[in-house]
């Protein structure tokens, strides 16, 4: 059972990983702020929620479990709307140049 | 495989550090010094220090990283043609840097004698404090000075930036600039997380007795929501010259002194705790120094007086 479990971690954690570096990619190919955010916002929600998912079985304890989705939700809520302040002032900064 | 990922992890700390050093526009600068202090705050957990960790993410990245950008917004128009930077003065200031590294790594990699831990004698009599984290009871009991002067600090640099108003505005408004337009997405998140917000810091504070956190690392977190609010300007900037503001800002600093002083009278030394009530006197400590540590943290951020206000 712990050899299944330790493999979905493998697994799920180097999926998460392979997004992350992705992201990495594009924000250093991607011409603008704009194209930029939307390849971060994918590592925020794919990324990252892999990451947690796999660790889910590693916690310990249902406690601990807990606590990583909540931290992994929080991420998301911050993650969406500090897309959206970033997105509207680059917007802005466009309109008056 | 630790190794590998720590010996990475090291060199990725030197080289963000040399980045942050030769970036050449201020704000890149600062931006790179937040991912430092981020990174720091990872080796302090690689080497099992949780609670300096959380410091270091908390204050050294997040409110220094925030006092430093608000300098950069300040700077923005009187900066707009950057002067030269006159090389002796880098260079002595590079000489010094190094030579204050140097004696450090000297220090910590050649000691002039094998240096005694005191930890085996911290743990053995950590039970008496009733506290459960040895860092908490280092810090409030045996270097409680230290960390009473550590708050006075705070206050006296935050005394330091209030003087920089004009004498006219001694107690006025500190103008902190909020969101140009007031904006839909940055209410919603200041009326959403706040209550997260104030619930981690009140739990950092309480777990701090037994777990690493503690008022610092708490008192941070409030500091956040508080600036928060008021950014998105759903709270507005007390004046300085404000009672309940004041209060706050020296209620942690003078309850500590306060119970220092009892322990005079009590036990016959200063800051020392009569038998049997160290837990309690030590939460009432950290209960008062997170909120005066919250407000500090905050109206440093916030920045001197700017407009006048009367009452």
């Amino acid at each position: 059972m712990t050899l299944i479990l330790d493999v979905f971690t493998i697994a799920a954690v180097t999926v998460g990983v392979f997004f992350f570096v992705i992201a990495a990619l594009a924000f250093l190919r991607f011409p603008d702020g704009l194209t930029r955010l939307h390849a971060l916002t994918k590592v925020d929600n794919v990324g990252l929620g892999l990451i947690v998912f796999g660790l889910l079985p590693q916690a310990g304890s249902v406690m601990g479990a807990l606590k990583l989705i909540c931290v992994w939700l929080l991420v998301q809520f911050s993650g969406a709307i500090v897309t959206q302040l970033i997105a509207r002032s680059t917007r802005r900064e466009g309109q008056e140049a | 495989m630790a190794s590998v990922f720590d010996v990475t992890l090291v060199c990725l700390i030197l080289a963000v550090g040399a980045w942050s050093t030769f970036a050449r526009l201020t704000f890149s600068a600062i931006v790179i010094f937040i991912v430092y202090g981020l990174l720091l705050s990872l080796a302090w957990v690689r080497l099992a220090a949780v609670d300096v960790a959380l410091t270091e993410a908390a204050i050294g990245s997040g409110v220094t990283g925030m006092l430093l950008l608000n300098a950069v917004a300040r700077l923005r128009s009187t900066d707009a043609a950057p002067t030269p930077s006159r090389s002796s003065v880098n260079i002595a200031a590079g000489v010094f840097c190094t030579l204050i590294t140097a004696s450090l790594a000297g220090l910590v990699l050649v000691p002039p004698q094998v240096p005694v831990s005191l930890a085996p004698s911290v743990m053995e009599s950590l039970g008496q404090s009733g506290l459960g984290n040895p860092v908490a009871g280092v810090l409030f009991v045996y270097r409680s000075l230290d960390t009473l002067l550590e708050k006075v600090v705070l206050v006296l640099a935050l005394i330091a930036v209030w003087s920089l108003a004009p004498d006219g505005l001694w107690g006025g408004k500190p103008a902190l600039r909020p969101f140009p337009q007031r904006d839909s997405v940055l209410i919603f998140l200041a009326r959403t997380v706040p209550p997260i917000g104030i619930m981690v810091g009140i739990y950092m504070f309480w777990v701090g007795a037994d777990e690493p956190g503690g008022a610092f690392q708490g008192g941070a977190v409030l500091a956040a929501m508080w600036i928060l609010v008021m950014i998105a300007g759903l709270a507005a900037v007390p004046p300085t010259s404000s009672h309940a503001l004041r209060l706050a800002l020296i209620v942690g600093p003078v309850v500590f002194l306060a119970i220092g002083i009892l322990g005079i009278f009590l036990t016959g030394t200063f800051l020392a705790y009569p038998e049997g009530y160290a837990k309690p006197l030590i939460i009432a400590i950290e209960a008062t120094l997170t909120v005066s540590i919250g407000v500090t943290l905050a109206m440093h951020v916030v920045g001197p007086p700017e407009k006048e206000w009367r009452s």
